[in-house]
């Protein structure tokens, strides 16, 4: 790292990276504003109303509730079926859990489109299924088991788990003790960040719920579409608005769920100003957790 | 380990590998048989290059994702090791702002796009103040780009961090001790340097952008790319054949995207070793 | 290109606070003579690689603080203009290159031309004994061979100045001896100037024509290495080179008494503590001056050539002796030690 002032060179590209900063978050405090505003074509002048946001909440909330109602059931079946998977994969490192682990990842990769439309040739035609909640939650399941997964796993490969339960067999411990006392407290950090990212991608999934859903089963997203697409610009801000108080919180949370906090790391033997190595990333990054989300 | 353990690992492995099966690879096989069921048969699955209207949907579709993918390298690389490699006040802040709208639904991302460029936009307004024009593109291919160059940036960034994070700062200071000028440093430590992490989030930059569905529904349906399509073959056609041919071939386009660059990237990571 | 012989370089009261306050380095004056290999030696924390980045340009000096390569005052330049030669600890070497072009790679930035270039890698990869290596990735190297390349890339443009940070730190005891050796050659050869630091002091004492040992962002003392070793200027230098025996004592009658310790002493004494190397005290033999030491063994290392006691005096830390006595000691054992008067020294109060 160079310590020479601030060149022009550091400027240039301080103000590139603000303008990239304003491209994003510019539309989302404008959209913000637009649902609050009683006129959008005249501006915020014309007065500040919630107007538009009730009306949402009377003719959406619905939409609102079963949205949650899915990502919180999603976590629960993530939880149950993709901690007990990602430690399988982590204690047993042959071809065979490499290639089921690149399988799992395979709903990520695949349109959600295309798996949708799978769903819907195979099961479609169980008619309670079909018109039933379970039928997007199937979807979202799907699509979110590979983030816990990688997550968990990312902790789980970052700590010598072999050693960990090791020490705990020669004290004793049985295979539920070591599970329950051993495994699931170390990777912790892996639960939280991955339930933070399912919960959250449960919530804004749009691509498998477009054709998952039926009349009766709109979600929070598609609901979206159906304003954005119809009403007027006010009341898709405001629905847009309502979106945004619910998912900032849980992808704030998840910033601060995924950035390796100081305390964390342990202190160093060598407290050496002179040796300047480069900070040694927290977890490796070959089984890092996928920050790849599809819109 | 133990017969016991082994059937314990097994025990826990089940419940993924059965949803997964029944839910994911199986539906999966059925579309592929059910693309083949139409009046021409298997021939379906060649209709997307036989076929003008498909093949021209492919490939707008493909030229859209790839531009998006080098815009989004080049923006995201710039932004993300300049962010890794100056410590300055409101750095923190402005990692986050970059950062916040990772997992922002298409449908949500068409909109900030409409919100900039749209109609009542952000964008027109300025042009009309500049140069007396409206510039509105947000219904169109540019504004497909501009939608998935806004959902790609915050993972791309965070890719770019971590890995111009574990560089070597030696290496530059390396470069420069045998003369490089900053540019050449650039050129031939940090992007080399780099390579992994922008195949690999390039290559899902890439994929997201051909499958993306949500910001073309938002923008406009007329949009003609290849998600577009599909939904209209099977919503508004009922060609339920055309739609599952046309996705199936959509599923393996990203998927080998995704596993070349996985073969790439690691090989070259391993070469950095 | 200037003179490949090397040229002086000058620090003129060149110190460093980092962005957080600490003090790395106290303002500095230093000359380092043209061709002369200056070793900096010291702990962890000292100074000694803030001091070698501040004559690289990586680093630059507090305010006030100047940098003169001969009669260029370089503060200003950056690195890429100095045309110093650099080695470091991790080799630095990239990765996306090949052996040869990485030695190349200095030349190629100078945009020397092709033929030169190629005449030039050949010349430095044979100097280094490692032709064979050429078009090998790095990541095919061991780290003695890293090492080689990393001097042939450093040395190739011709630096007026070569600067080598802890280069053999990573490598194996055994290797780290054998590349030693290489280096001290190639820096006779060269007559270059060079800047080394290291941890390490019998890397210091091998290559370097003067050590500077470093302390708290200070230069503690500078000299040859003889000079360093045979009469250190504070306990702390006399510590990081060799071991040092310490005892407290008092000036008695013509006599230093201390606990187990009557030595004839005709002078004064500066301070109540003396000291004196493992090597320069010996087992009594029993001729005509008396023991000055008495005391018992506490444990006894035969390590071939030497056996190295540890002896306790009753009191106090317990001393080290080296002794190339063919006797067998066993702990426990009372042993009677003689010192000769003038190996004694006396750390600066």
């Amino acid at each position: 790292m160079t310590r020479r002032r601030h060149s022009g060179w550091f400027w240039a590209q301080l103000a590139f990276t603000l303008l990239v900063c304003a491209f994003l978050i510019v539309p989302v405090g404008m959209s913000m504003l637009a649902g609050v505003t009683k006129n959008y074509f005249i501006g915020i002048q014309s007065g500040v109303t919630l107007e538009w946001v009730v009306k949402v909440w009377t003719d959406y909330r619905h939409t609102i509730f079963l949205s949650i109602k899915i990502a919180l059931a999603c976590l629960a079946c993530t939880l149950l079926i993709g901690v007990p998977a990602a430690y399988v994969l982590a204690r047993t490192q042959n071809a065979f859990t490499r290639t089921i682990e690149e399988l799992l990842v395979m709903p990520i990769a695949v349109p959600g489109l295309a798996t949708a439309l799978a769903l819907i040739v195979t099961y479609g035609t169980f008619g309670g299924f079909r018109r039933s909640w379970l039928f997007i939650l199937v979807g979202h399941v799907l699509f979110t088991l590979p983030f816990m997964v990688r997550s968990v796993l990312a902790v789980l490969s970052s700590i010598d788990l072999r050693t960990l339960e090791e020490g705990a067999r020669s004290l004793g411990a049985s295979f539920s003790q070591r599970f329950f006392g051993i495994v699931l407290p170390n990777c912790r950090s892996g639960i939280v960040a991955g339930s933070l990212m399912v919960v959250t991608l449960s919530l804004g999934e749009f691509n498998m719920t477009l054709l998952l859903h039926t009349p009766l089963t709109q979600t929070l997203p598609v609901g979206l579409a159906d304003t954005y697409a119809s009403l007027r610009l006010e009341v898709g801000s405001a629905y847009t608005l309502i979106f945004f108080v619910i998912i900032i919180p849980l992808l704030i949370a998840l910033q601060w769920a995924s950035t390796p906090r100081a305390a964390q790391r342990p202190p160093s033997d060598d407290a050496d100003f002179d040796v300047r190595s480069p900070p040694q990333p927290a977890q490796p990054s070959h089984r890092a957790a996928p920050a790849h989300v599809r819109s | 380990m133990g017969g016991r353990e082994r059937l314990l690992l097994l025990a826990l492995m089940a419940p993924a590998a059965i949803v997964f099966a029944a839910f994911f690879l199986l539906p999966l096989a059925r579309l592929f048989v059910i693309g083949g069921t139409g009046p021409t048969g298997w021939s379906a699955y060649l209709a997307i290059v036989t076929d003008a209207r498909y093949f021209r949907s492919l490939v707008s579709t493909v030229l859209l994702s790839a531009s998006v993918t080098a815009a989004t390298l080049v923006i995201s690389g710039i932004a993300g090791v300049f962010l890794e490699r100056n410590r300055f006040r409101g750095r923190a802040l402005v990692t986050a702002m970059l950062t916040l709208p990772l997992a922002f639904p298409g449908v949500v991302i068409g909109f900030m796009v409409i919100m900039l460029a749209g109609r009542q936009g952000l964008i027109p307004e300025i042009t009309d103040a500049l140069f007396n024009e409206r510039l509105v593109f947000a219904y169109s291919m540019a504004g497909l780009f501009m939608g998935y160059v806004y959902f790609s940036i915050p993972r791309t960034i965070l890719t770019v961090m971590a890995s111009a994070e574990k560089l070597d700062p030696r290496l530059e200071e390396a470069a420069r001790s045998l003369g490089a000028r900053p540019w050449r440093v650039v050129a031939d430590v940090i992007v080399p340097g780099l390579k992994p992490a922008f195949i690999s989030a390039g290559a899902i930059c890439f994929a997201t952008a051909m499958g993306a569905f949500g910001t073309a529904f938002t923008l406009a349906t007329r949009i003609n790319v290849l998600p577009m399509v599909i939904y209209t073959e099977f919503t508004l056609q009922a060609n339920l054949v055309m739609a599952s041919a046309l996705s199936f071939v959509l599923g393996a386009i990203t998927w080998a995207a995704l596993a070349l660059a996985r073969s790439f990237a690691g090989s070259s990571v391993a070469a950095a070793g | 290109m200037s003179a490949p012989d090397g040229i002086p370089i000058r620090l003129e009261r060149a110190g460093k606070t980092f962005d957080d306050g600490t003090r790395a380095l106290e303002p500095t004056d230093l000359t380092i003579e043209a061709g002369e290999t200056l070793v900096f030696l010291g702990p962890s924390g000292c100074g000694k690689t803030t001091t070698l980045r501040i004559v690289a340009g990586l680093d630059q000096p507090d305010a006030g603080g100047r940098v003169w390569f001969g009669s260029d005052d370089v503060t200003e330049v950056p690195i890429e203009r100095r045309n110093v030669g650099m080695v470091f600890q991790s080799y630095a070497l990239f990765p996306n290159m090949s052996v040869a072009d990485n030695v190349a790679y200095g030349l190629k930035v100078r945009r020397v031309d092709e033929a030169e270039r190629r005449g030039r890698v050949a010349q430095m990869l044979e100097m280094m004994h490692i032709t064979e290596l050429a078009h090998r990735r790095i990541d095919q190297l061991s780290g003695g061979q890293r090492q080689r390349v990393a001097l042939a890339r450093a040395i190739a443009p011709r630096p007026r100045v070569l600067l080598l940070d802890e280069p053999l730190t990573a490598l194996d005891a055994k290797l780290r001896e054998t590349l030693r050796v290489e280096i001290d050659r190639l820096l006779r050869s060269l007559a270059i100037t060079t800047v080394y630091v290291t941890h390490d002091q019998a890397e210091a004492m091998a290559l370097g024509d003067r050590i500077a040992v470093m302390q708290k962002g200070r230069i503690a003392q500078i000299g040859t290495p003889r000079e360093i070793y045979q009469r250190p200027s504070s306990a702390f230098v006399a510590g990081f080179i060799g071991a040092m025996n310490h005892v407290s004592v008092r000036a008695d009658n013509g006599y230093l008494i201390g606990s187990g310790t009557r030595i004839p002493w005709h002078g004064s004494a500066p301070g109540g503590q003396i000291m004196f190397r493992p090597e320069d005290v010996s087992i009594h033999d029993g001729s005509v001056s008396p023991a000055v030491m008495e005391g018992r063994i506490l444990s006894a290392f035969f390590l071939g050539d030497h056996t190295r006691l540890s002896v306790d005096l009753g009191a106090g830390d317990p001393i080290t002796v080296r002794t190339e006595a063919r006797c067998s000691f066993a702990a426990g054992d009372a042993v009677r030690l003689s010192l000769p008067a003038e190996r004694i020294l006396w750390p600066e109060a």
